[in-house]
């Protein structure tokens, strides 16, 4: 395959950046994006010039460490992780244009590179609980509905991508926060620090700049993992009640 | 009292401010529809002129009325500073943007769609509103009673074309901006459940189409036949 790639490059966070043109050659249908993207760099350094530098990790789906705006989509036009993205859903001549996430909260840090520590600090707010350490406990030894276990499951297969920002016309992380949230919520492990969890994480998203929620569904439909926004509105009933009902005054 | 503050400056505090003022609006839209429904009954106005009497004296639609003026007022005021917030979150947008395959246009062009109602507001109350409440308005006696003749004043209006479609393009709008907002109203509530969701997104497009399709039915209907 051939290709015109059309990267956002920017040496640093305070650089203005912008898009330059690269065409790459012998790209496989069967290679994963960010395979062709390694081809692209291994062009750019034998020829000395600075590789584009992107996010990736375990290449399988589920770190939740590569992004990309691709074709004016969050990991391009499959639902899934961008890694697990195959060169055979583009056409042989095809432009591509690669973009980073776009939020105040996530600055560049260079090219493609996307500072996302402020889901950490909405983690490090209230996404934790606190239990007695110690041996393995017994499997079953605090029965879970199994309904219940599997909206928990749900939420929790969340791996922090920030596709749902990045889709969001809003820049917004409800529907990170409302997985979080949701996941602790819904099982007895989570009961403890349930309402002040709410607050915290709530308060933390909006000082980290993201935008509110519009209910257009497109985090829902981006989402590689598939996180329903019904867990927006459970996040919306566990901070309304919380707010309402919990000693923080 | 910080903590209500507190919650109602947040973005989920501010999305239940306008999920509650959106909800009573479409309330007030059901009862406005239905009580100018009398203007098809083709008595020469006299129900609706003795229904707009009531409307302008009891005290408890008085109180009601109040409660839509802050819900206006405040879906206005809470929508400019959630669009403000939600716009600087994004400082630098994408070159290229394949939003529509992921949502629908009206749901992100809630604004721009509340902007053009407001406009048409504006131009409605001070057509009919203001000048029943302080202009110079004909009057008509139904038995011993005098009221205000309301229904010759919306009578002569609906002559002009320009009005009659100044109208029946914002119900237009105002359509999309329910047909996103109703449901969307109770998502933020919170109120999301198999059970109840699918009936509630239902019963948002039938409102959306019918309320303003009777709306819009009045000045047509009006224009046709005088």
């Amino acid at each position: 395959m051939k290709l015109t790639l059309k990267i956002w490059r920017q040496k640093n966070a305070s650089d203005k950046g912008g898009f330059v043109t690269y065409p790459v050659d012998g790209v496989s249908k069967d290679m994963s994006f960010l395979e062709m993207l390694d081809v692209l760099n291994e062009q750019l350094t034998e020829k000395g010039e600075d590789p584009v530098h992107f996010d990736h990790d375990c290449r399988e789906g589920i770190c939740g460490m590569c992004s990309l705006y691709i074709n004016g989509k969050p990991h391009g036009p499959l639902q899934t992780t961008t890694c697990q993205l195959h060169m055979r859903s583009f056409n042989d001549g095809e432009t591509i244009t690669i973009e980073p996430w776009r939020a105040k909260a996530f600055p560049v840090v260079k090219d493609l590179v996307v500072n996302r520590s402020a889901f950490d600090r909405i983690i490090q707010a209230g996404g934790y609980i606190s239990v007695r350490t110690g041996g393995v406990p017994d499997a079953n030894e605090i029965p879970i509905p199994k309904t219940i276990a599997d909206l928990a499951m749900d939420a929790a297969q969340c791996i922090g991508c920030g596709a749902c920002v990045a889709a969001c016309k809003n820049a917004s992380a409800m529907l990170f926060t409302s997985a979080k949230i949701s996941q602790l919520a819904l099982l007895p492990q989570g009961q403890v620090e349930r309402k002040t969890r709410a607050e915290k994480m709530v308060a933390q998203m909006d000082a980290e700049g993201f935008g509110a929620c519009t209910n257009t569904g497109a985090c829902e439909a981006e989402c590689p993992k598939g996180i329903s926004i019904t867990n927006i509105a459970r996040m919306n009933r566990e901070y309304f009640s919380a707010v309402v009902s919990s000693d923080n005054v | 009292m910080s903590w209500v503050t507190k919650t109602l400056s947040s973005s989920l505090g501010r999305k239940l401010i306008m999920a509650l003022t959106g909800l009573f609006l479409i309330l007030f839209l059901t009862g406005h529809v239905s009580g100018n429904m009398l203007l098809f009954k083709g008595d020469g106005g006299e129900a609706f002129n003795i229904y707009a009497k009531f409307m302008t004296t009891n005290p408890a639609v008085k109180l009601l009325s109040y409660l839509t003026y802050i819900s206006v007022i405040g879906h206005v005021i809470y929508s400019i500073v959630l669009s403000q917030k939600n716009k600087s979150a994004r400082p630098i947008g994408y070159a290229e943007s394949k939003a529509s395959t992921s949502s629908a246009w009206n749901s992100r062009n809630m604004g721009v769609l509340g902007t053009i109602i407001l406009i048409f507001l504006v131009v409605h109350l001070q057509g009919f509103w203001a000048k029943m409440h302080w202009g110079e308005v004909p009057m008509v006696t139904y038995g011993e009673e005098e009221y205000k003749n309301l229904y010759l004043i919306v009578n002569e209006a609906f002559k002009q074309e320009w009005l009659v479609a100044l109208y029946v393009i914002s119900m237009g709008f105002l359509g999309f901006h329910l047909s996103h907002g109703f449901a969307s109203a109770f998502q933020t509530l919170g109120l999301n459940h198999k059970k109840y969701t699918p009936a509630i997104q239902a019963i948002g497009k039938v409102y959306s189409i019918l309320v303003p399709v009777l709306f819009a039915a009045m000045p047509l209907y009006i224009y046709f036949t005088s």
